[in-house]
């Protein structure tokens, strides 16, 4: 490339509006952290920033002890893991059948596929056919309607239609059928589409909020997102920013506020880095192919 | 003989057709039950009639839509939040990917990439909580320091004069670094030759910018643009239903949030379905509109 005059005033304006853009991006976590981990005492007289003061384990203490906090993470991870393998089994295999010209019917249910991306029933049809269908307030109501996403299928289909011909051909050869074929051939080669698709999926129900709360009606079976925001948005007290423990302890709002966003986001954070290489390709893909 | 081929080829492929049997189930099941269940808007749906057996009543409940003048404000307030949303939220993500285009050191890029990245893993849920929590008058990072500059205290999400500021910026927050994904990928496309000429040429920083960044970023910039022009009437509506309070109504309710109120809240099934499918026909028309354009300029089709 070609080398500038560094220290001129776009190279400053630049740095700075960069470096800005991180902090802004970042001191919400390191705040959140910092204050979760805090002493009380500390975040009531507003001394906490960006690391913690009289570091305790407190605040998780309570925040993991309390059972509605814990139901819904139990929750959260039955959906998040049982909704994904759904979701990769219906996608994957009809991904595959798609990306093949002698799939019958192929192209009409590649139509219907693409309608969907451009119109829906809507919010009241779609809690309607919920009831209609006897999901409502059942696991399955969070799983399935999420488990074709028109998306998802046409990056897996994209990437199934480049797939050298050469070896499912010598698996026909050796006498496999598609199933054969897809099964022991095409899947172990693939896994690298797969795991990219399943991140989309579960990070998708991890993440979703309304869903849960237009198809759930029982506190038993709302997920760690639902919790979240009752946590979050509404104030546990009515007018006071702190609460009082059993054990006579006063305990800022916000620091239970903080630690649960902490719990929530920490799987999230925990899978970053698989997520950012392998979403950055998906989305690569995806324009590409769209 | 065209029987007895289609029999042929459904032998040949019963493998592959077993295998797309489940997703066409989900299809049906979830996309369009869902879609015949449209019906209702032209029905006086009653859930102990049933579908069938609710009468039909035309276009009484459009009319009754567009007779409300509160109707008015909430279009309103939906393409206002979706204009304001497009001036500001798409050039974002394109200056941004200008400037990180500009650094050299590849540690420092990739830096402010990864860190930009993270906001658009967290859920609506934790962003909009954020925001609440750190714009809070009294507890919030921002109004402390707008009472250390000595600002008076701004109730940011009790006034309905923020909340299409609130909406906009945390959007932004969330989605500046992952929307120039595309963009970056873009800009390492283009031939470094042609700035080497440019130089030689005598071209400074900002025609470089003006006639060969700008030039080679322009088919992407436009396809993009028209695929945000056709969801004009989509707005994100989890993110502006967490931040509604009571108090910002005036500006907050949006055609997907009143949908909600209607008919989930007070089970007015059948007129809440007939504004929601007003909003998505209008959707559908700037999306096909939006892709006509696209074809005249590119020659490439957003599908």
């Amino acid at each position: 490339m070609i080398k500038e005059n560094r220290l001129d005033f776009w190279w400053f304006l630049r740095n700075f509006i960069l470096i800005f853009i991180i902090a802004i991006m970042l001191y919400p976590f390191i705040h959140m952290l910092a204050v979760s981990f805090s002493d009380t005492i500390y975040v009531l007289r507003n001394e906490v920033g960006i690391y913690p003061k009289g570091f305790t384990l407190d605040i998780y203490k309570l925040v993991l002890g309390d059972k509605r906090i814990f139901t819904a993470y139990k929750n959260t991870i039955i959906y998040v893991v049982l909704g994904t393998v759904i979701a990769l089994l219906v996608t994957t295999s009809a991904a595959y059948a798609l990306s093949k010209k002698r799939c019958p019917f192929g192209k009409i249910i590649n139509i219907m596929i693409l309608i969907t991306m451009f119109f829906s029933g809507g919010m009241i049809p779609s809690f309607l056919a919920i009831n209609w269908l006897k999901l409502y307030d059942t696991i399955w109501a969070i799983v399935l309607p999420g488990a074709l996403s028109a998306w998802n299928l046409i990056v897996m289909r994209s990437f199934f239609a480049e797939y050298p011909e050469e070896i499912e051909e010598s698996g026909r050869i050796d006498g496999l059928n598609d199933l054969g074929i897809l099964w022991y051939l095409v899947l172990p080669t693939s896994t690298a589409v797969i795991a990219t698709i399943g991140l989309f999926y579960g990070v998708a129900i991890w993440n979703s909020y309304f869903t849960p709360l237009l198809y759930l009606s029982q506190d038993s079976k709302y997920p760690l997102q639902i919790i979240l925001q009752q946590v979050v948005m509404k104030s546990i007290s009515a007018n006071q920013d702190v609460i009082t423990s059993s054990g006579g302890k006063v305990i800022p709002e916000d620091s239970i506020k903080f630690a649960t966003i902490i719990v929530s986001i920490v799987p999230i954070i925990l899978v970053y880095p698989f997520l950012q290489k392998y979403f950055v390709k998906g989305v690569m893909i995806g324009s590409i192919k769209g | 003989m065209k029987f007895q081929k289609s029999i042929k080829r459904l032998a040949d492929g019963k493998y592959l057709f077993m295998l797309v049997i489940p997703a066409v189930i989900c299809l049906l099941l979830f996309s369009y039950l869902p879609m015949w269940g449209v019906l209702i808007a032209f029905k006086e749906y009653s859930p102990f009639k049933g579908f069938a057996d609710s009468p039909w009543v035309g276009l009484k409940h459009f009319i009754n839509f567009f007779n409300d003048p509160f109707s008015y404000k909430y279009i309103r307030n939906t393409l206002l939040l979706s204009v304001y949303s497009l001036a500001w939220g798409f050039p974002a993500p394109i200056i941004f990917a200008l400037m990180l285009n500009e650094v050299s050191n590849v540690r420092y890029k990739k830096l402010v990439q990864t860190v930009s990245y993270m906001p658009h893993f967290y859920s609506t849920v934790v962003v909009v909580g954020l925001f609440t929590m750190f714009l809070s008058p009294t507890s919030g990072e921002v109004g402390k320091l707008m009472a250390m500059m000595g600002f008076e205290k701004i109730y940011f999400l009790a006034d309905a004069r923020y909340f299409r500021s609130i909406y906009i910026a945390s959007e932004i927050w969330q989605s500046l670094g992952w929307g120039a994904i595309i963009y970056l990928a873009a800009l390492t496309n283009i031939d470094p030759q042609l700035y080497e000429a440019a130089v030689i040429d005598g071209a400074g920083r900002f025609k470089r910018m003006l006639y060969i960044t700008l030039p080679c970023l322009m088919p992407t910039i436009i396809v993009l643009l028209l695929l945000r022009l056709g969801q004009v009437m989509n707005v994100g509506f989890e993110r502006a239903f967490l931040f509604q309070t009571p108090s910002n109504y005036e500006t907050s309710q949006i055609i997907q949030t009143y949908v909600y109120e209607r008919g989930i809240r007070s089970n007015n099934f059948s007129y809440a379905t007939a504004v929601g499918l007003f909003n998505s026909v209008i959707n559908l028309v700037l999306l096909l509109l939006a892709n006509t354009l696209s074809k005249k300029f590119n020659q490439a089709s957003l599908w």
